[in-house]
């Protein structure tokens, strides 16, 4: 494989033609995080030619170029003999990496998201609570003291997968996934927690619902939520959740 | 300046070459499946090659014409007619108002691309027409063409170029020239699609890493713009292994538990946590777009460099043909 290893010790390696994946870890901490974000932010603010746009995730940033716009940049010194795209990236992103400084802290923005635990909104919020031997009460007031990190957005347009997750509440996905779960269902699946932006099928635990749009197609940024954004809940009774529902559905 | 469907077909959306800059929000990227078709077919009424034209899936549509307009059908031959006759593909055609425009049956391939002079007149949502057809966004009103719409035309000069004949041939006037599209699509039976290997590769057994370089896969009937199932002898890896999901991209052939490898197309998800046995170069990925559900490939294993060589002199054709097309147009 035409792997490249860089000072920073991330391993930069191809992800086909036309992307490169660079991984600083191999499993999740929020050091790692704290890489990826600041090589993110730092391609992002001083974009080479022919970057189109990067994605990050829990270990790794996977960066797509359009091959053409990266080589023909290049082109005027070196004339016609052939250029990989790939090392020309490389070298970049490495020299970009060397001139990082890591050290610094992140500015987390915190969002709040409000929901309405239970009953029709989280059909499976009597189900977390008998598996740890808890009260419905108990798993709520868990489940909203926690401070929970956005490590990615994925799956779904705007779908966060939040990490923080207390053990006492974490609980193995659905046997069998439901066919439908509908927008702005909060989950639980093992130590992860998440929010349903758009309805989908999927196996999660559903705890509670919220009443706020994630998916935004509109605007941009079109993802309520940002990697690296600290979420976290707010418990809501079902007369505010209407309440907010309504004001949401008629903006 | 519009066109309205009288018959919708199996699948017809508009497509450009996708929603670019936003995976990082898990917003996948749509686009055309065959995007040099796509390209081309631009390049013939003289558009920007990036502008959204229709893509045509197995069973086309039947099209009102309802203005004067230049239009090209590139990509899999589904035996395009104007008022019942056929018409010729890869050269620009001017279908005079009052025209219906419908498609047959499928000789080649399977998508065709309409491109139409001055673009299809939608709002970009997120910087692209492209339709994403399960967020219901982009596109006509976010889905697949239906029987009533009405595609509205941006308003180019509608009056017939000087470089096509003075003669209605078929109902349509053409030029006498067409562009060799061969060296960008091809349509042959059990095609060898070149990849790379992926970033789990070392973690599949041997046997099974020799299966993938050496058998035919069928892609099968579940098979859609978000991806290809493949069938095959069965990819395993050397031991159970969990992986955090990470980005994908357009041509990662992802292993599910039950060994049946699946191709990410332009449907595709941001993010996947399957392990990814090979990827499929770009030049490539029109090639497989024009695979009909039930026919077989072979996959056949180069380099990055050879990879990246073969995308930069695809593109440097195109170059050539972007010119030849304009010198053509001017005569």
């Amino acid at each position: 494989m035409n792997q490249t290893v860089t000072k920073a010790s991330a391993v930069i390696s191809p992800l086909g033609d036309s992307a490169l994946v660079i991984t600083f870890g191999d499993s999740i901490q929020y050091d790692t995080h704290k890489q990826i974000k600041t090589c993110k932010d730092s391609i992002e603010l001083n974009p080479f030619p022919g970057f189109v746009e990067c994605v990050p995730a829990f270990t790794n940033l996977t960066i797509f170029y359009n091959p053409l716009e990266v080589v023909a940049a290049g082109r005027k010194k070196q004339k016609k003999e052939f250029v990989s795209p790939f090392e020309v990236v490389c070298s970049i992103v490495q020299s970009k990496l060397e001139n990082e400084q890591t050290e610094k802290e992140l500015d987390h923005r915190t969002v709040s998201i409000p929901v309405c635990y239970g009953g029709e909104y989280g059909p499976d919020l009597e189900y977390v609570a008998r598996h740890h031997n808890l009260t419905t009460e108990e798993v709520i007031s868990i489940h909203s003291e926690g401070e929970y990190l956005a490590y990615m957005i994925g799956f779904a347009p705007g779908f966060p997968f939040l990490g923080g997750l207390s053990e006492r509440i974490a609980t193995p996905r659905r046997p069998s996934p439901r066919t439908s779960i509908p927008a702005g269902s909060v989950g639980i699946a093992g130590m992860q927690t998440g929010v349903y932006p758009i309805s989908t099928p999927g196996g999660w635990q559903l705890i509670g619902q919220t009443p706020i749009k994630l998916f935004l197609p509109e605007q941009n940024p079109p993802s309520l939520l940002q990697a690296g954004d600290i979420v976290k809940f707010e418990p809501i009774s079902k007369e505010e959740y209407q309440e907010m529902q309504a004001k949401e559905g008629g903006k | 300046m519009s066109m309205r469907v009288s018959k919708a077909g199996l699948l017809t959306s508009i497509q450009d070459l996708g929603r670019r800059g936003f995976q990082q929000h898990g917003v996948i990227v749509s686009g055309a499946m065959d995007s040099y078709s796509l390209r081309i077919a631009n390049l013939l009424v003289g558009n920007n090659e990036k502008e959204a034209g229709l893509e045509v899936t197995l069973m086309g549509p039947t099209l009102e014409i309802e203005s004067d307009c230049l239009v090209a059908i590139t990509g899999g031959d589904l035996t395009p007619s104007v008022n019942g006759k056929p018409v010729p593909m890869w050269k620009p055609l001017f279908i005079p108002k009052g025209s219906t425009l419908s498609f047959g049956p499928c000789k080649t391939g399977c998508r065709s691309y309409l491109s139409v002079a001055g673009g299809f007149a939608i709002d970009e949502v997120l910087n692209s027409k492209s339709t994403y057809l399960r967020g219901e966004i982009g596109g006509y009103k976010g889905r697949a063409l239906q029987t009533d719409d009405v595609l509205p035309l941006s308003v180019p000069a509608a009056s017939k170029p000087a470089f096509l004949s003075n003669e209605l041939i078929n109902g349509v006037y053409t030029s006498s020239w067409s562009v060799n599209y061969k060296e960008f699509v091809h349509f042959t039976k059990k095609p060898a699609v070149r990849v790379m290997n992926g970033s789990q590769f070392d973690l599949f057994t041997a046997e099974s890493k020799s299966h993938f370089m050496k058998e035919p896969f069928k892609v099968s009937n579940q098979s859609d713009r978000m991806g290809y199932r493949m069938a095959g002898p069965s990819l395993q890896l050397q031991e159970k292994k969990e992986l955090l999901s990470e980005a994908v991209s357009q041509g990662s052939v992802q292993v599910p538990p039950d060994g049946n490898p699946i191709i990410l197309l332009a449907d595709r998800q941001t993010t996947g946590g399957y392990p990814k046995i090979a990827q499929v170069i770009t030049a490539d990925l029109p090639l497989l777009a024009q695979i009909k559900p039930g026919e077989s490939i072979y996959f056949s294993h180069i380099s990055l460099h050879e990879a990246e060589k073969i995308y930069l002199e695809k593109e440097q054709l195109l170059q050539e043909l972007k010119i030849a097309i304009n010198l053509a147009s001017t005569k």
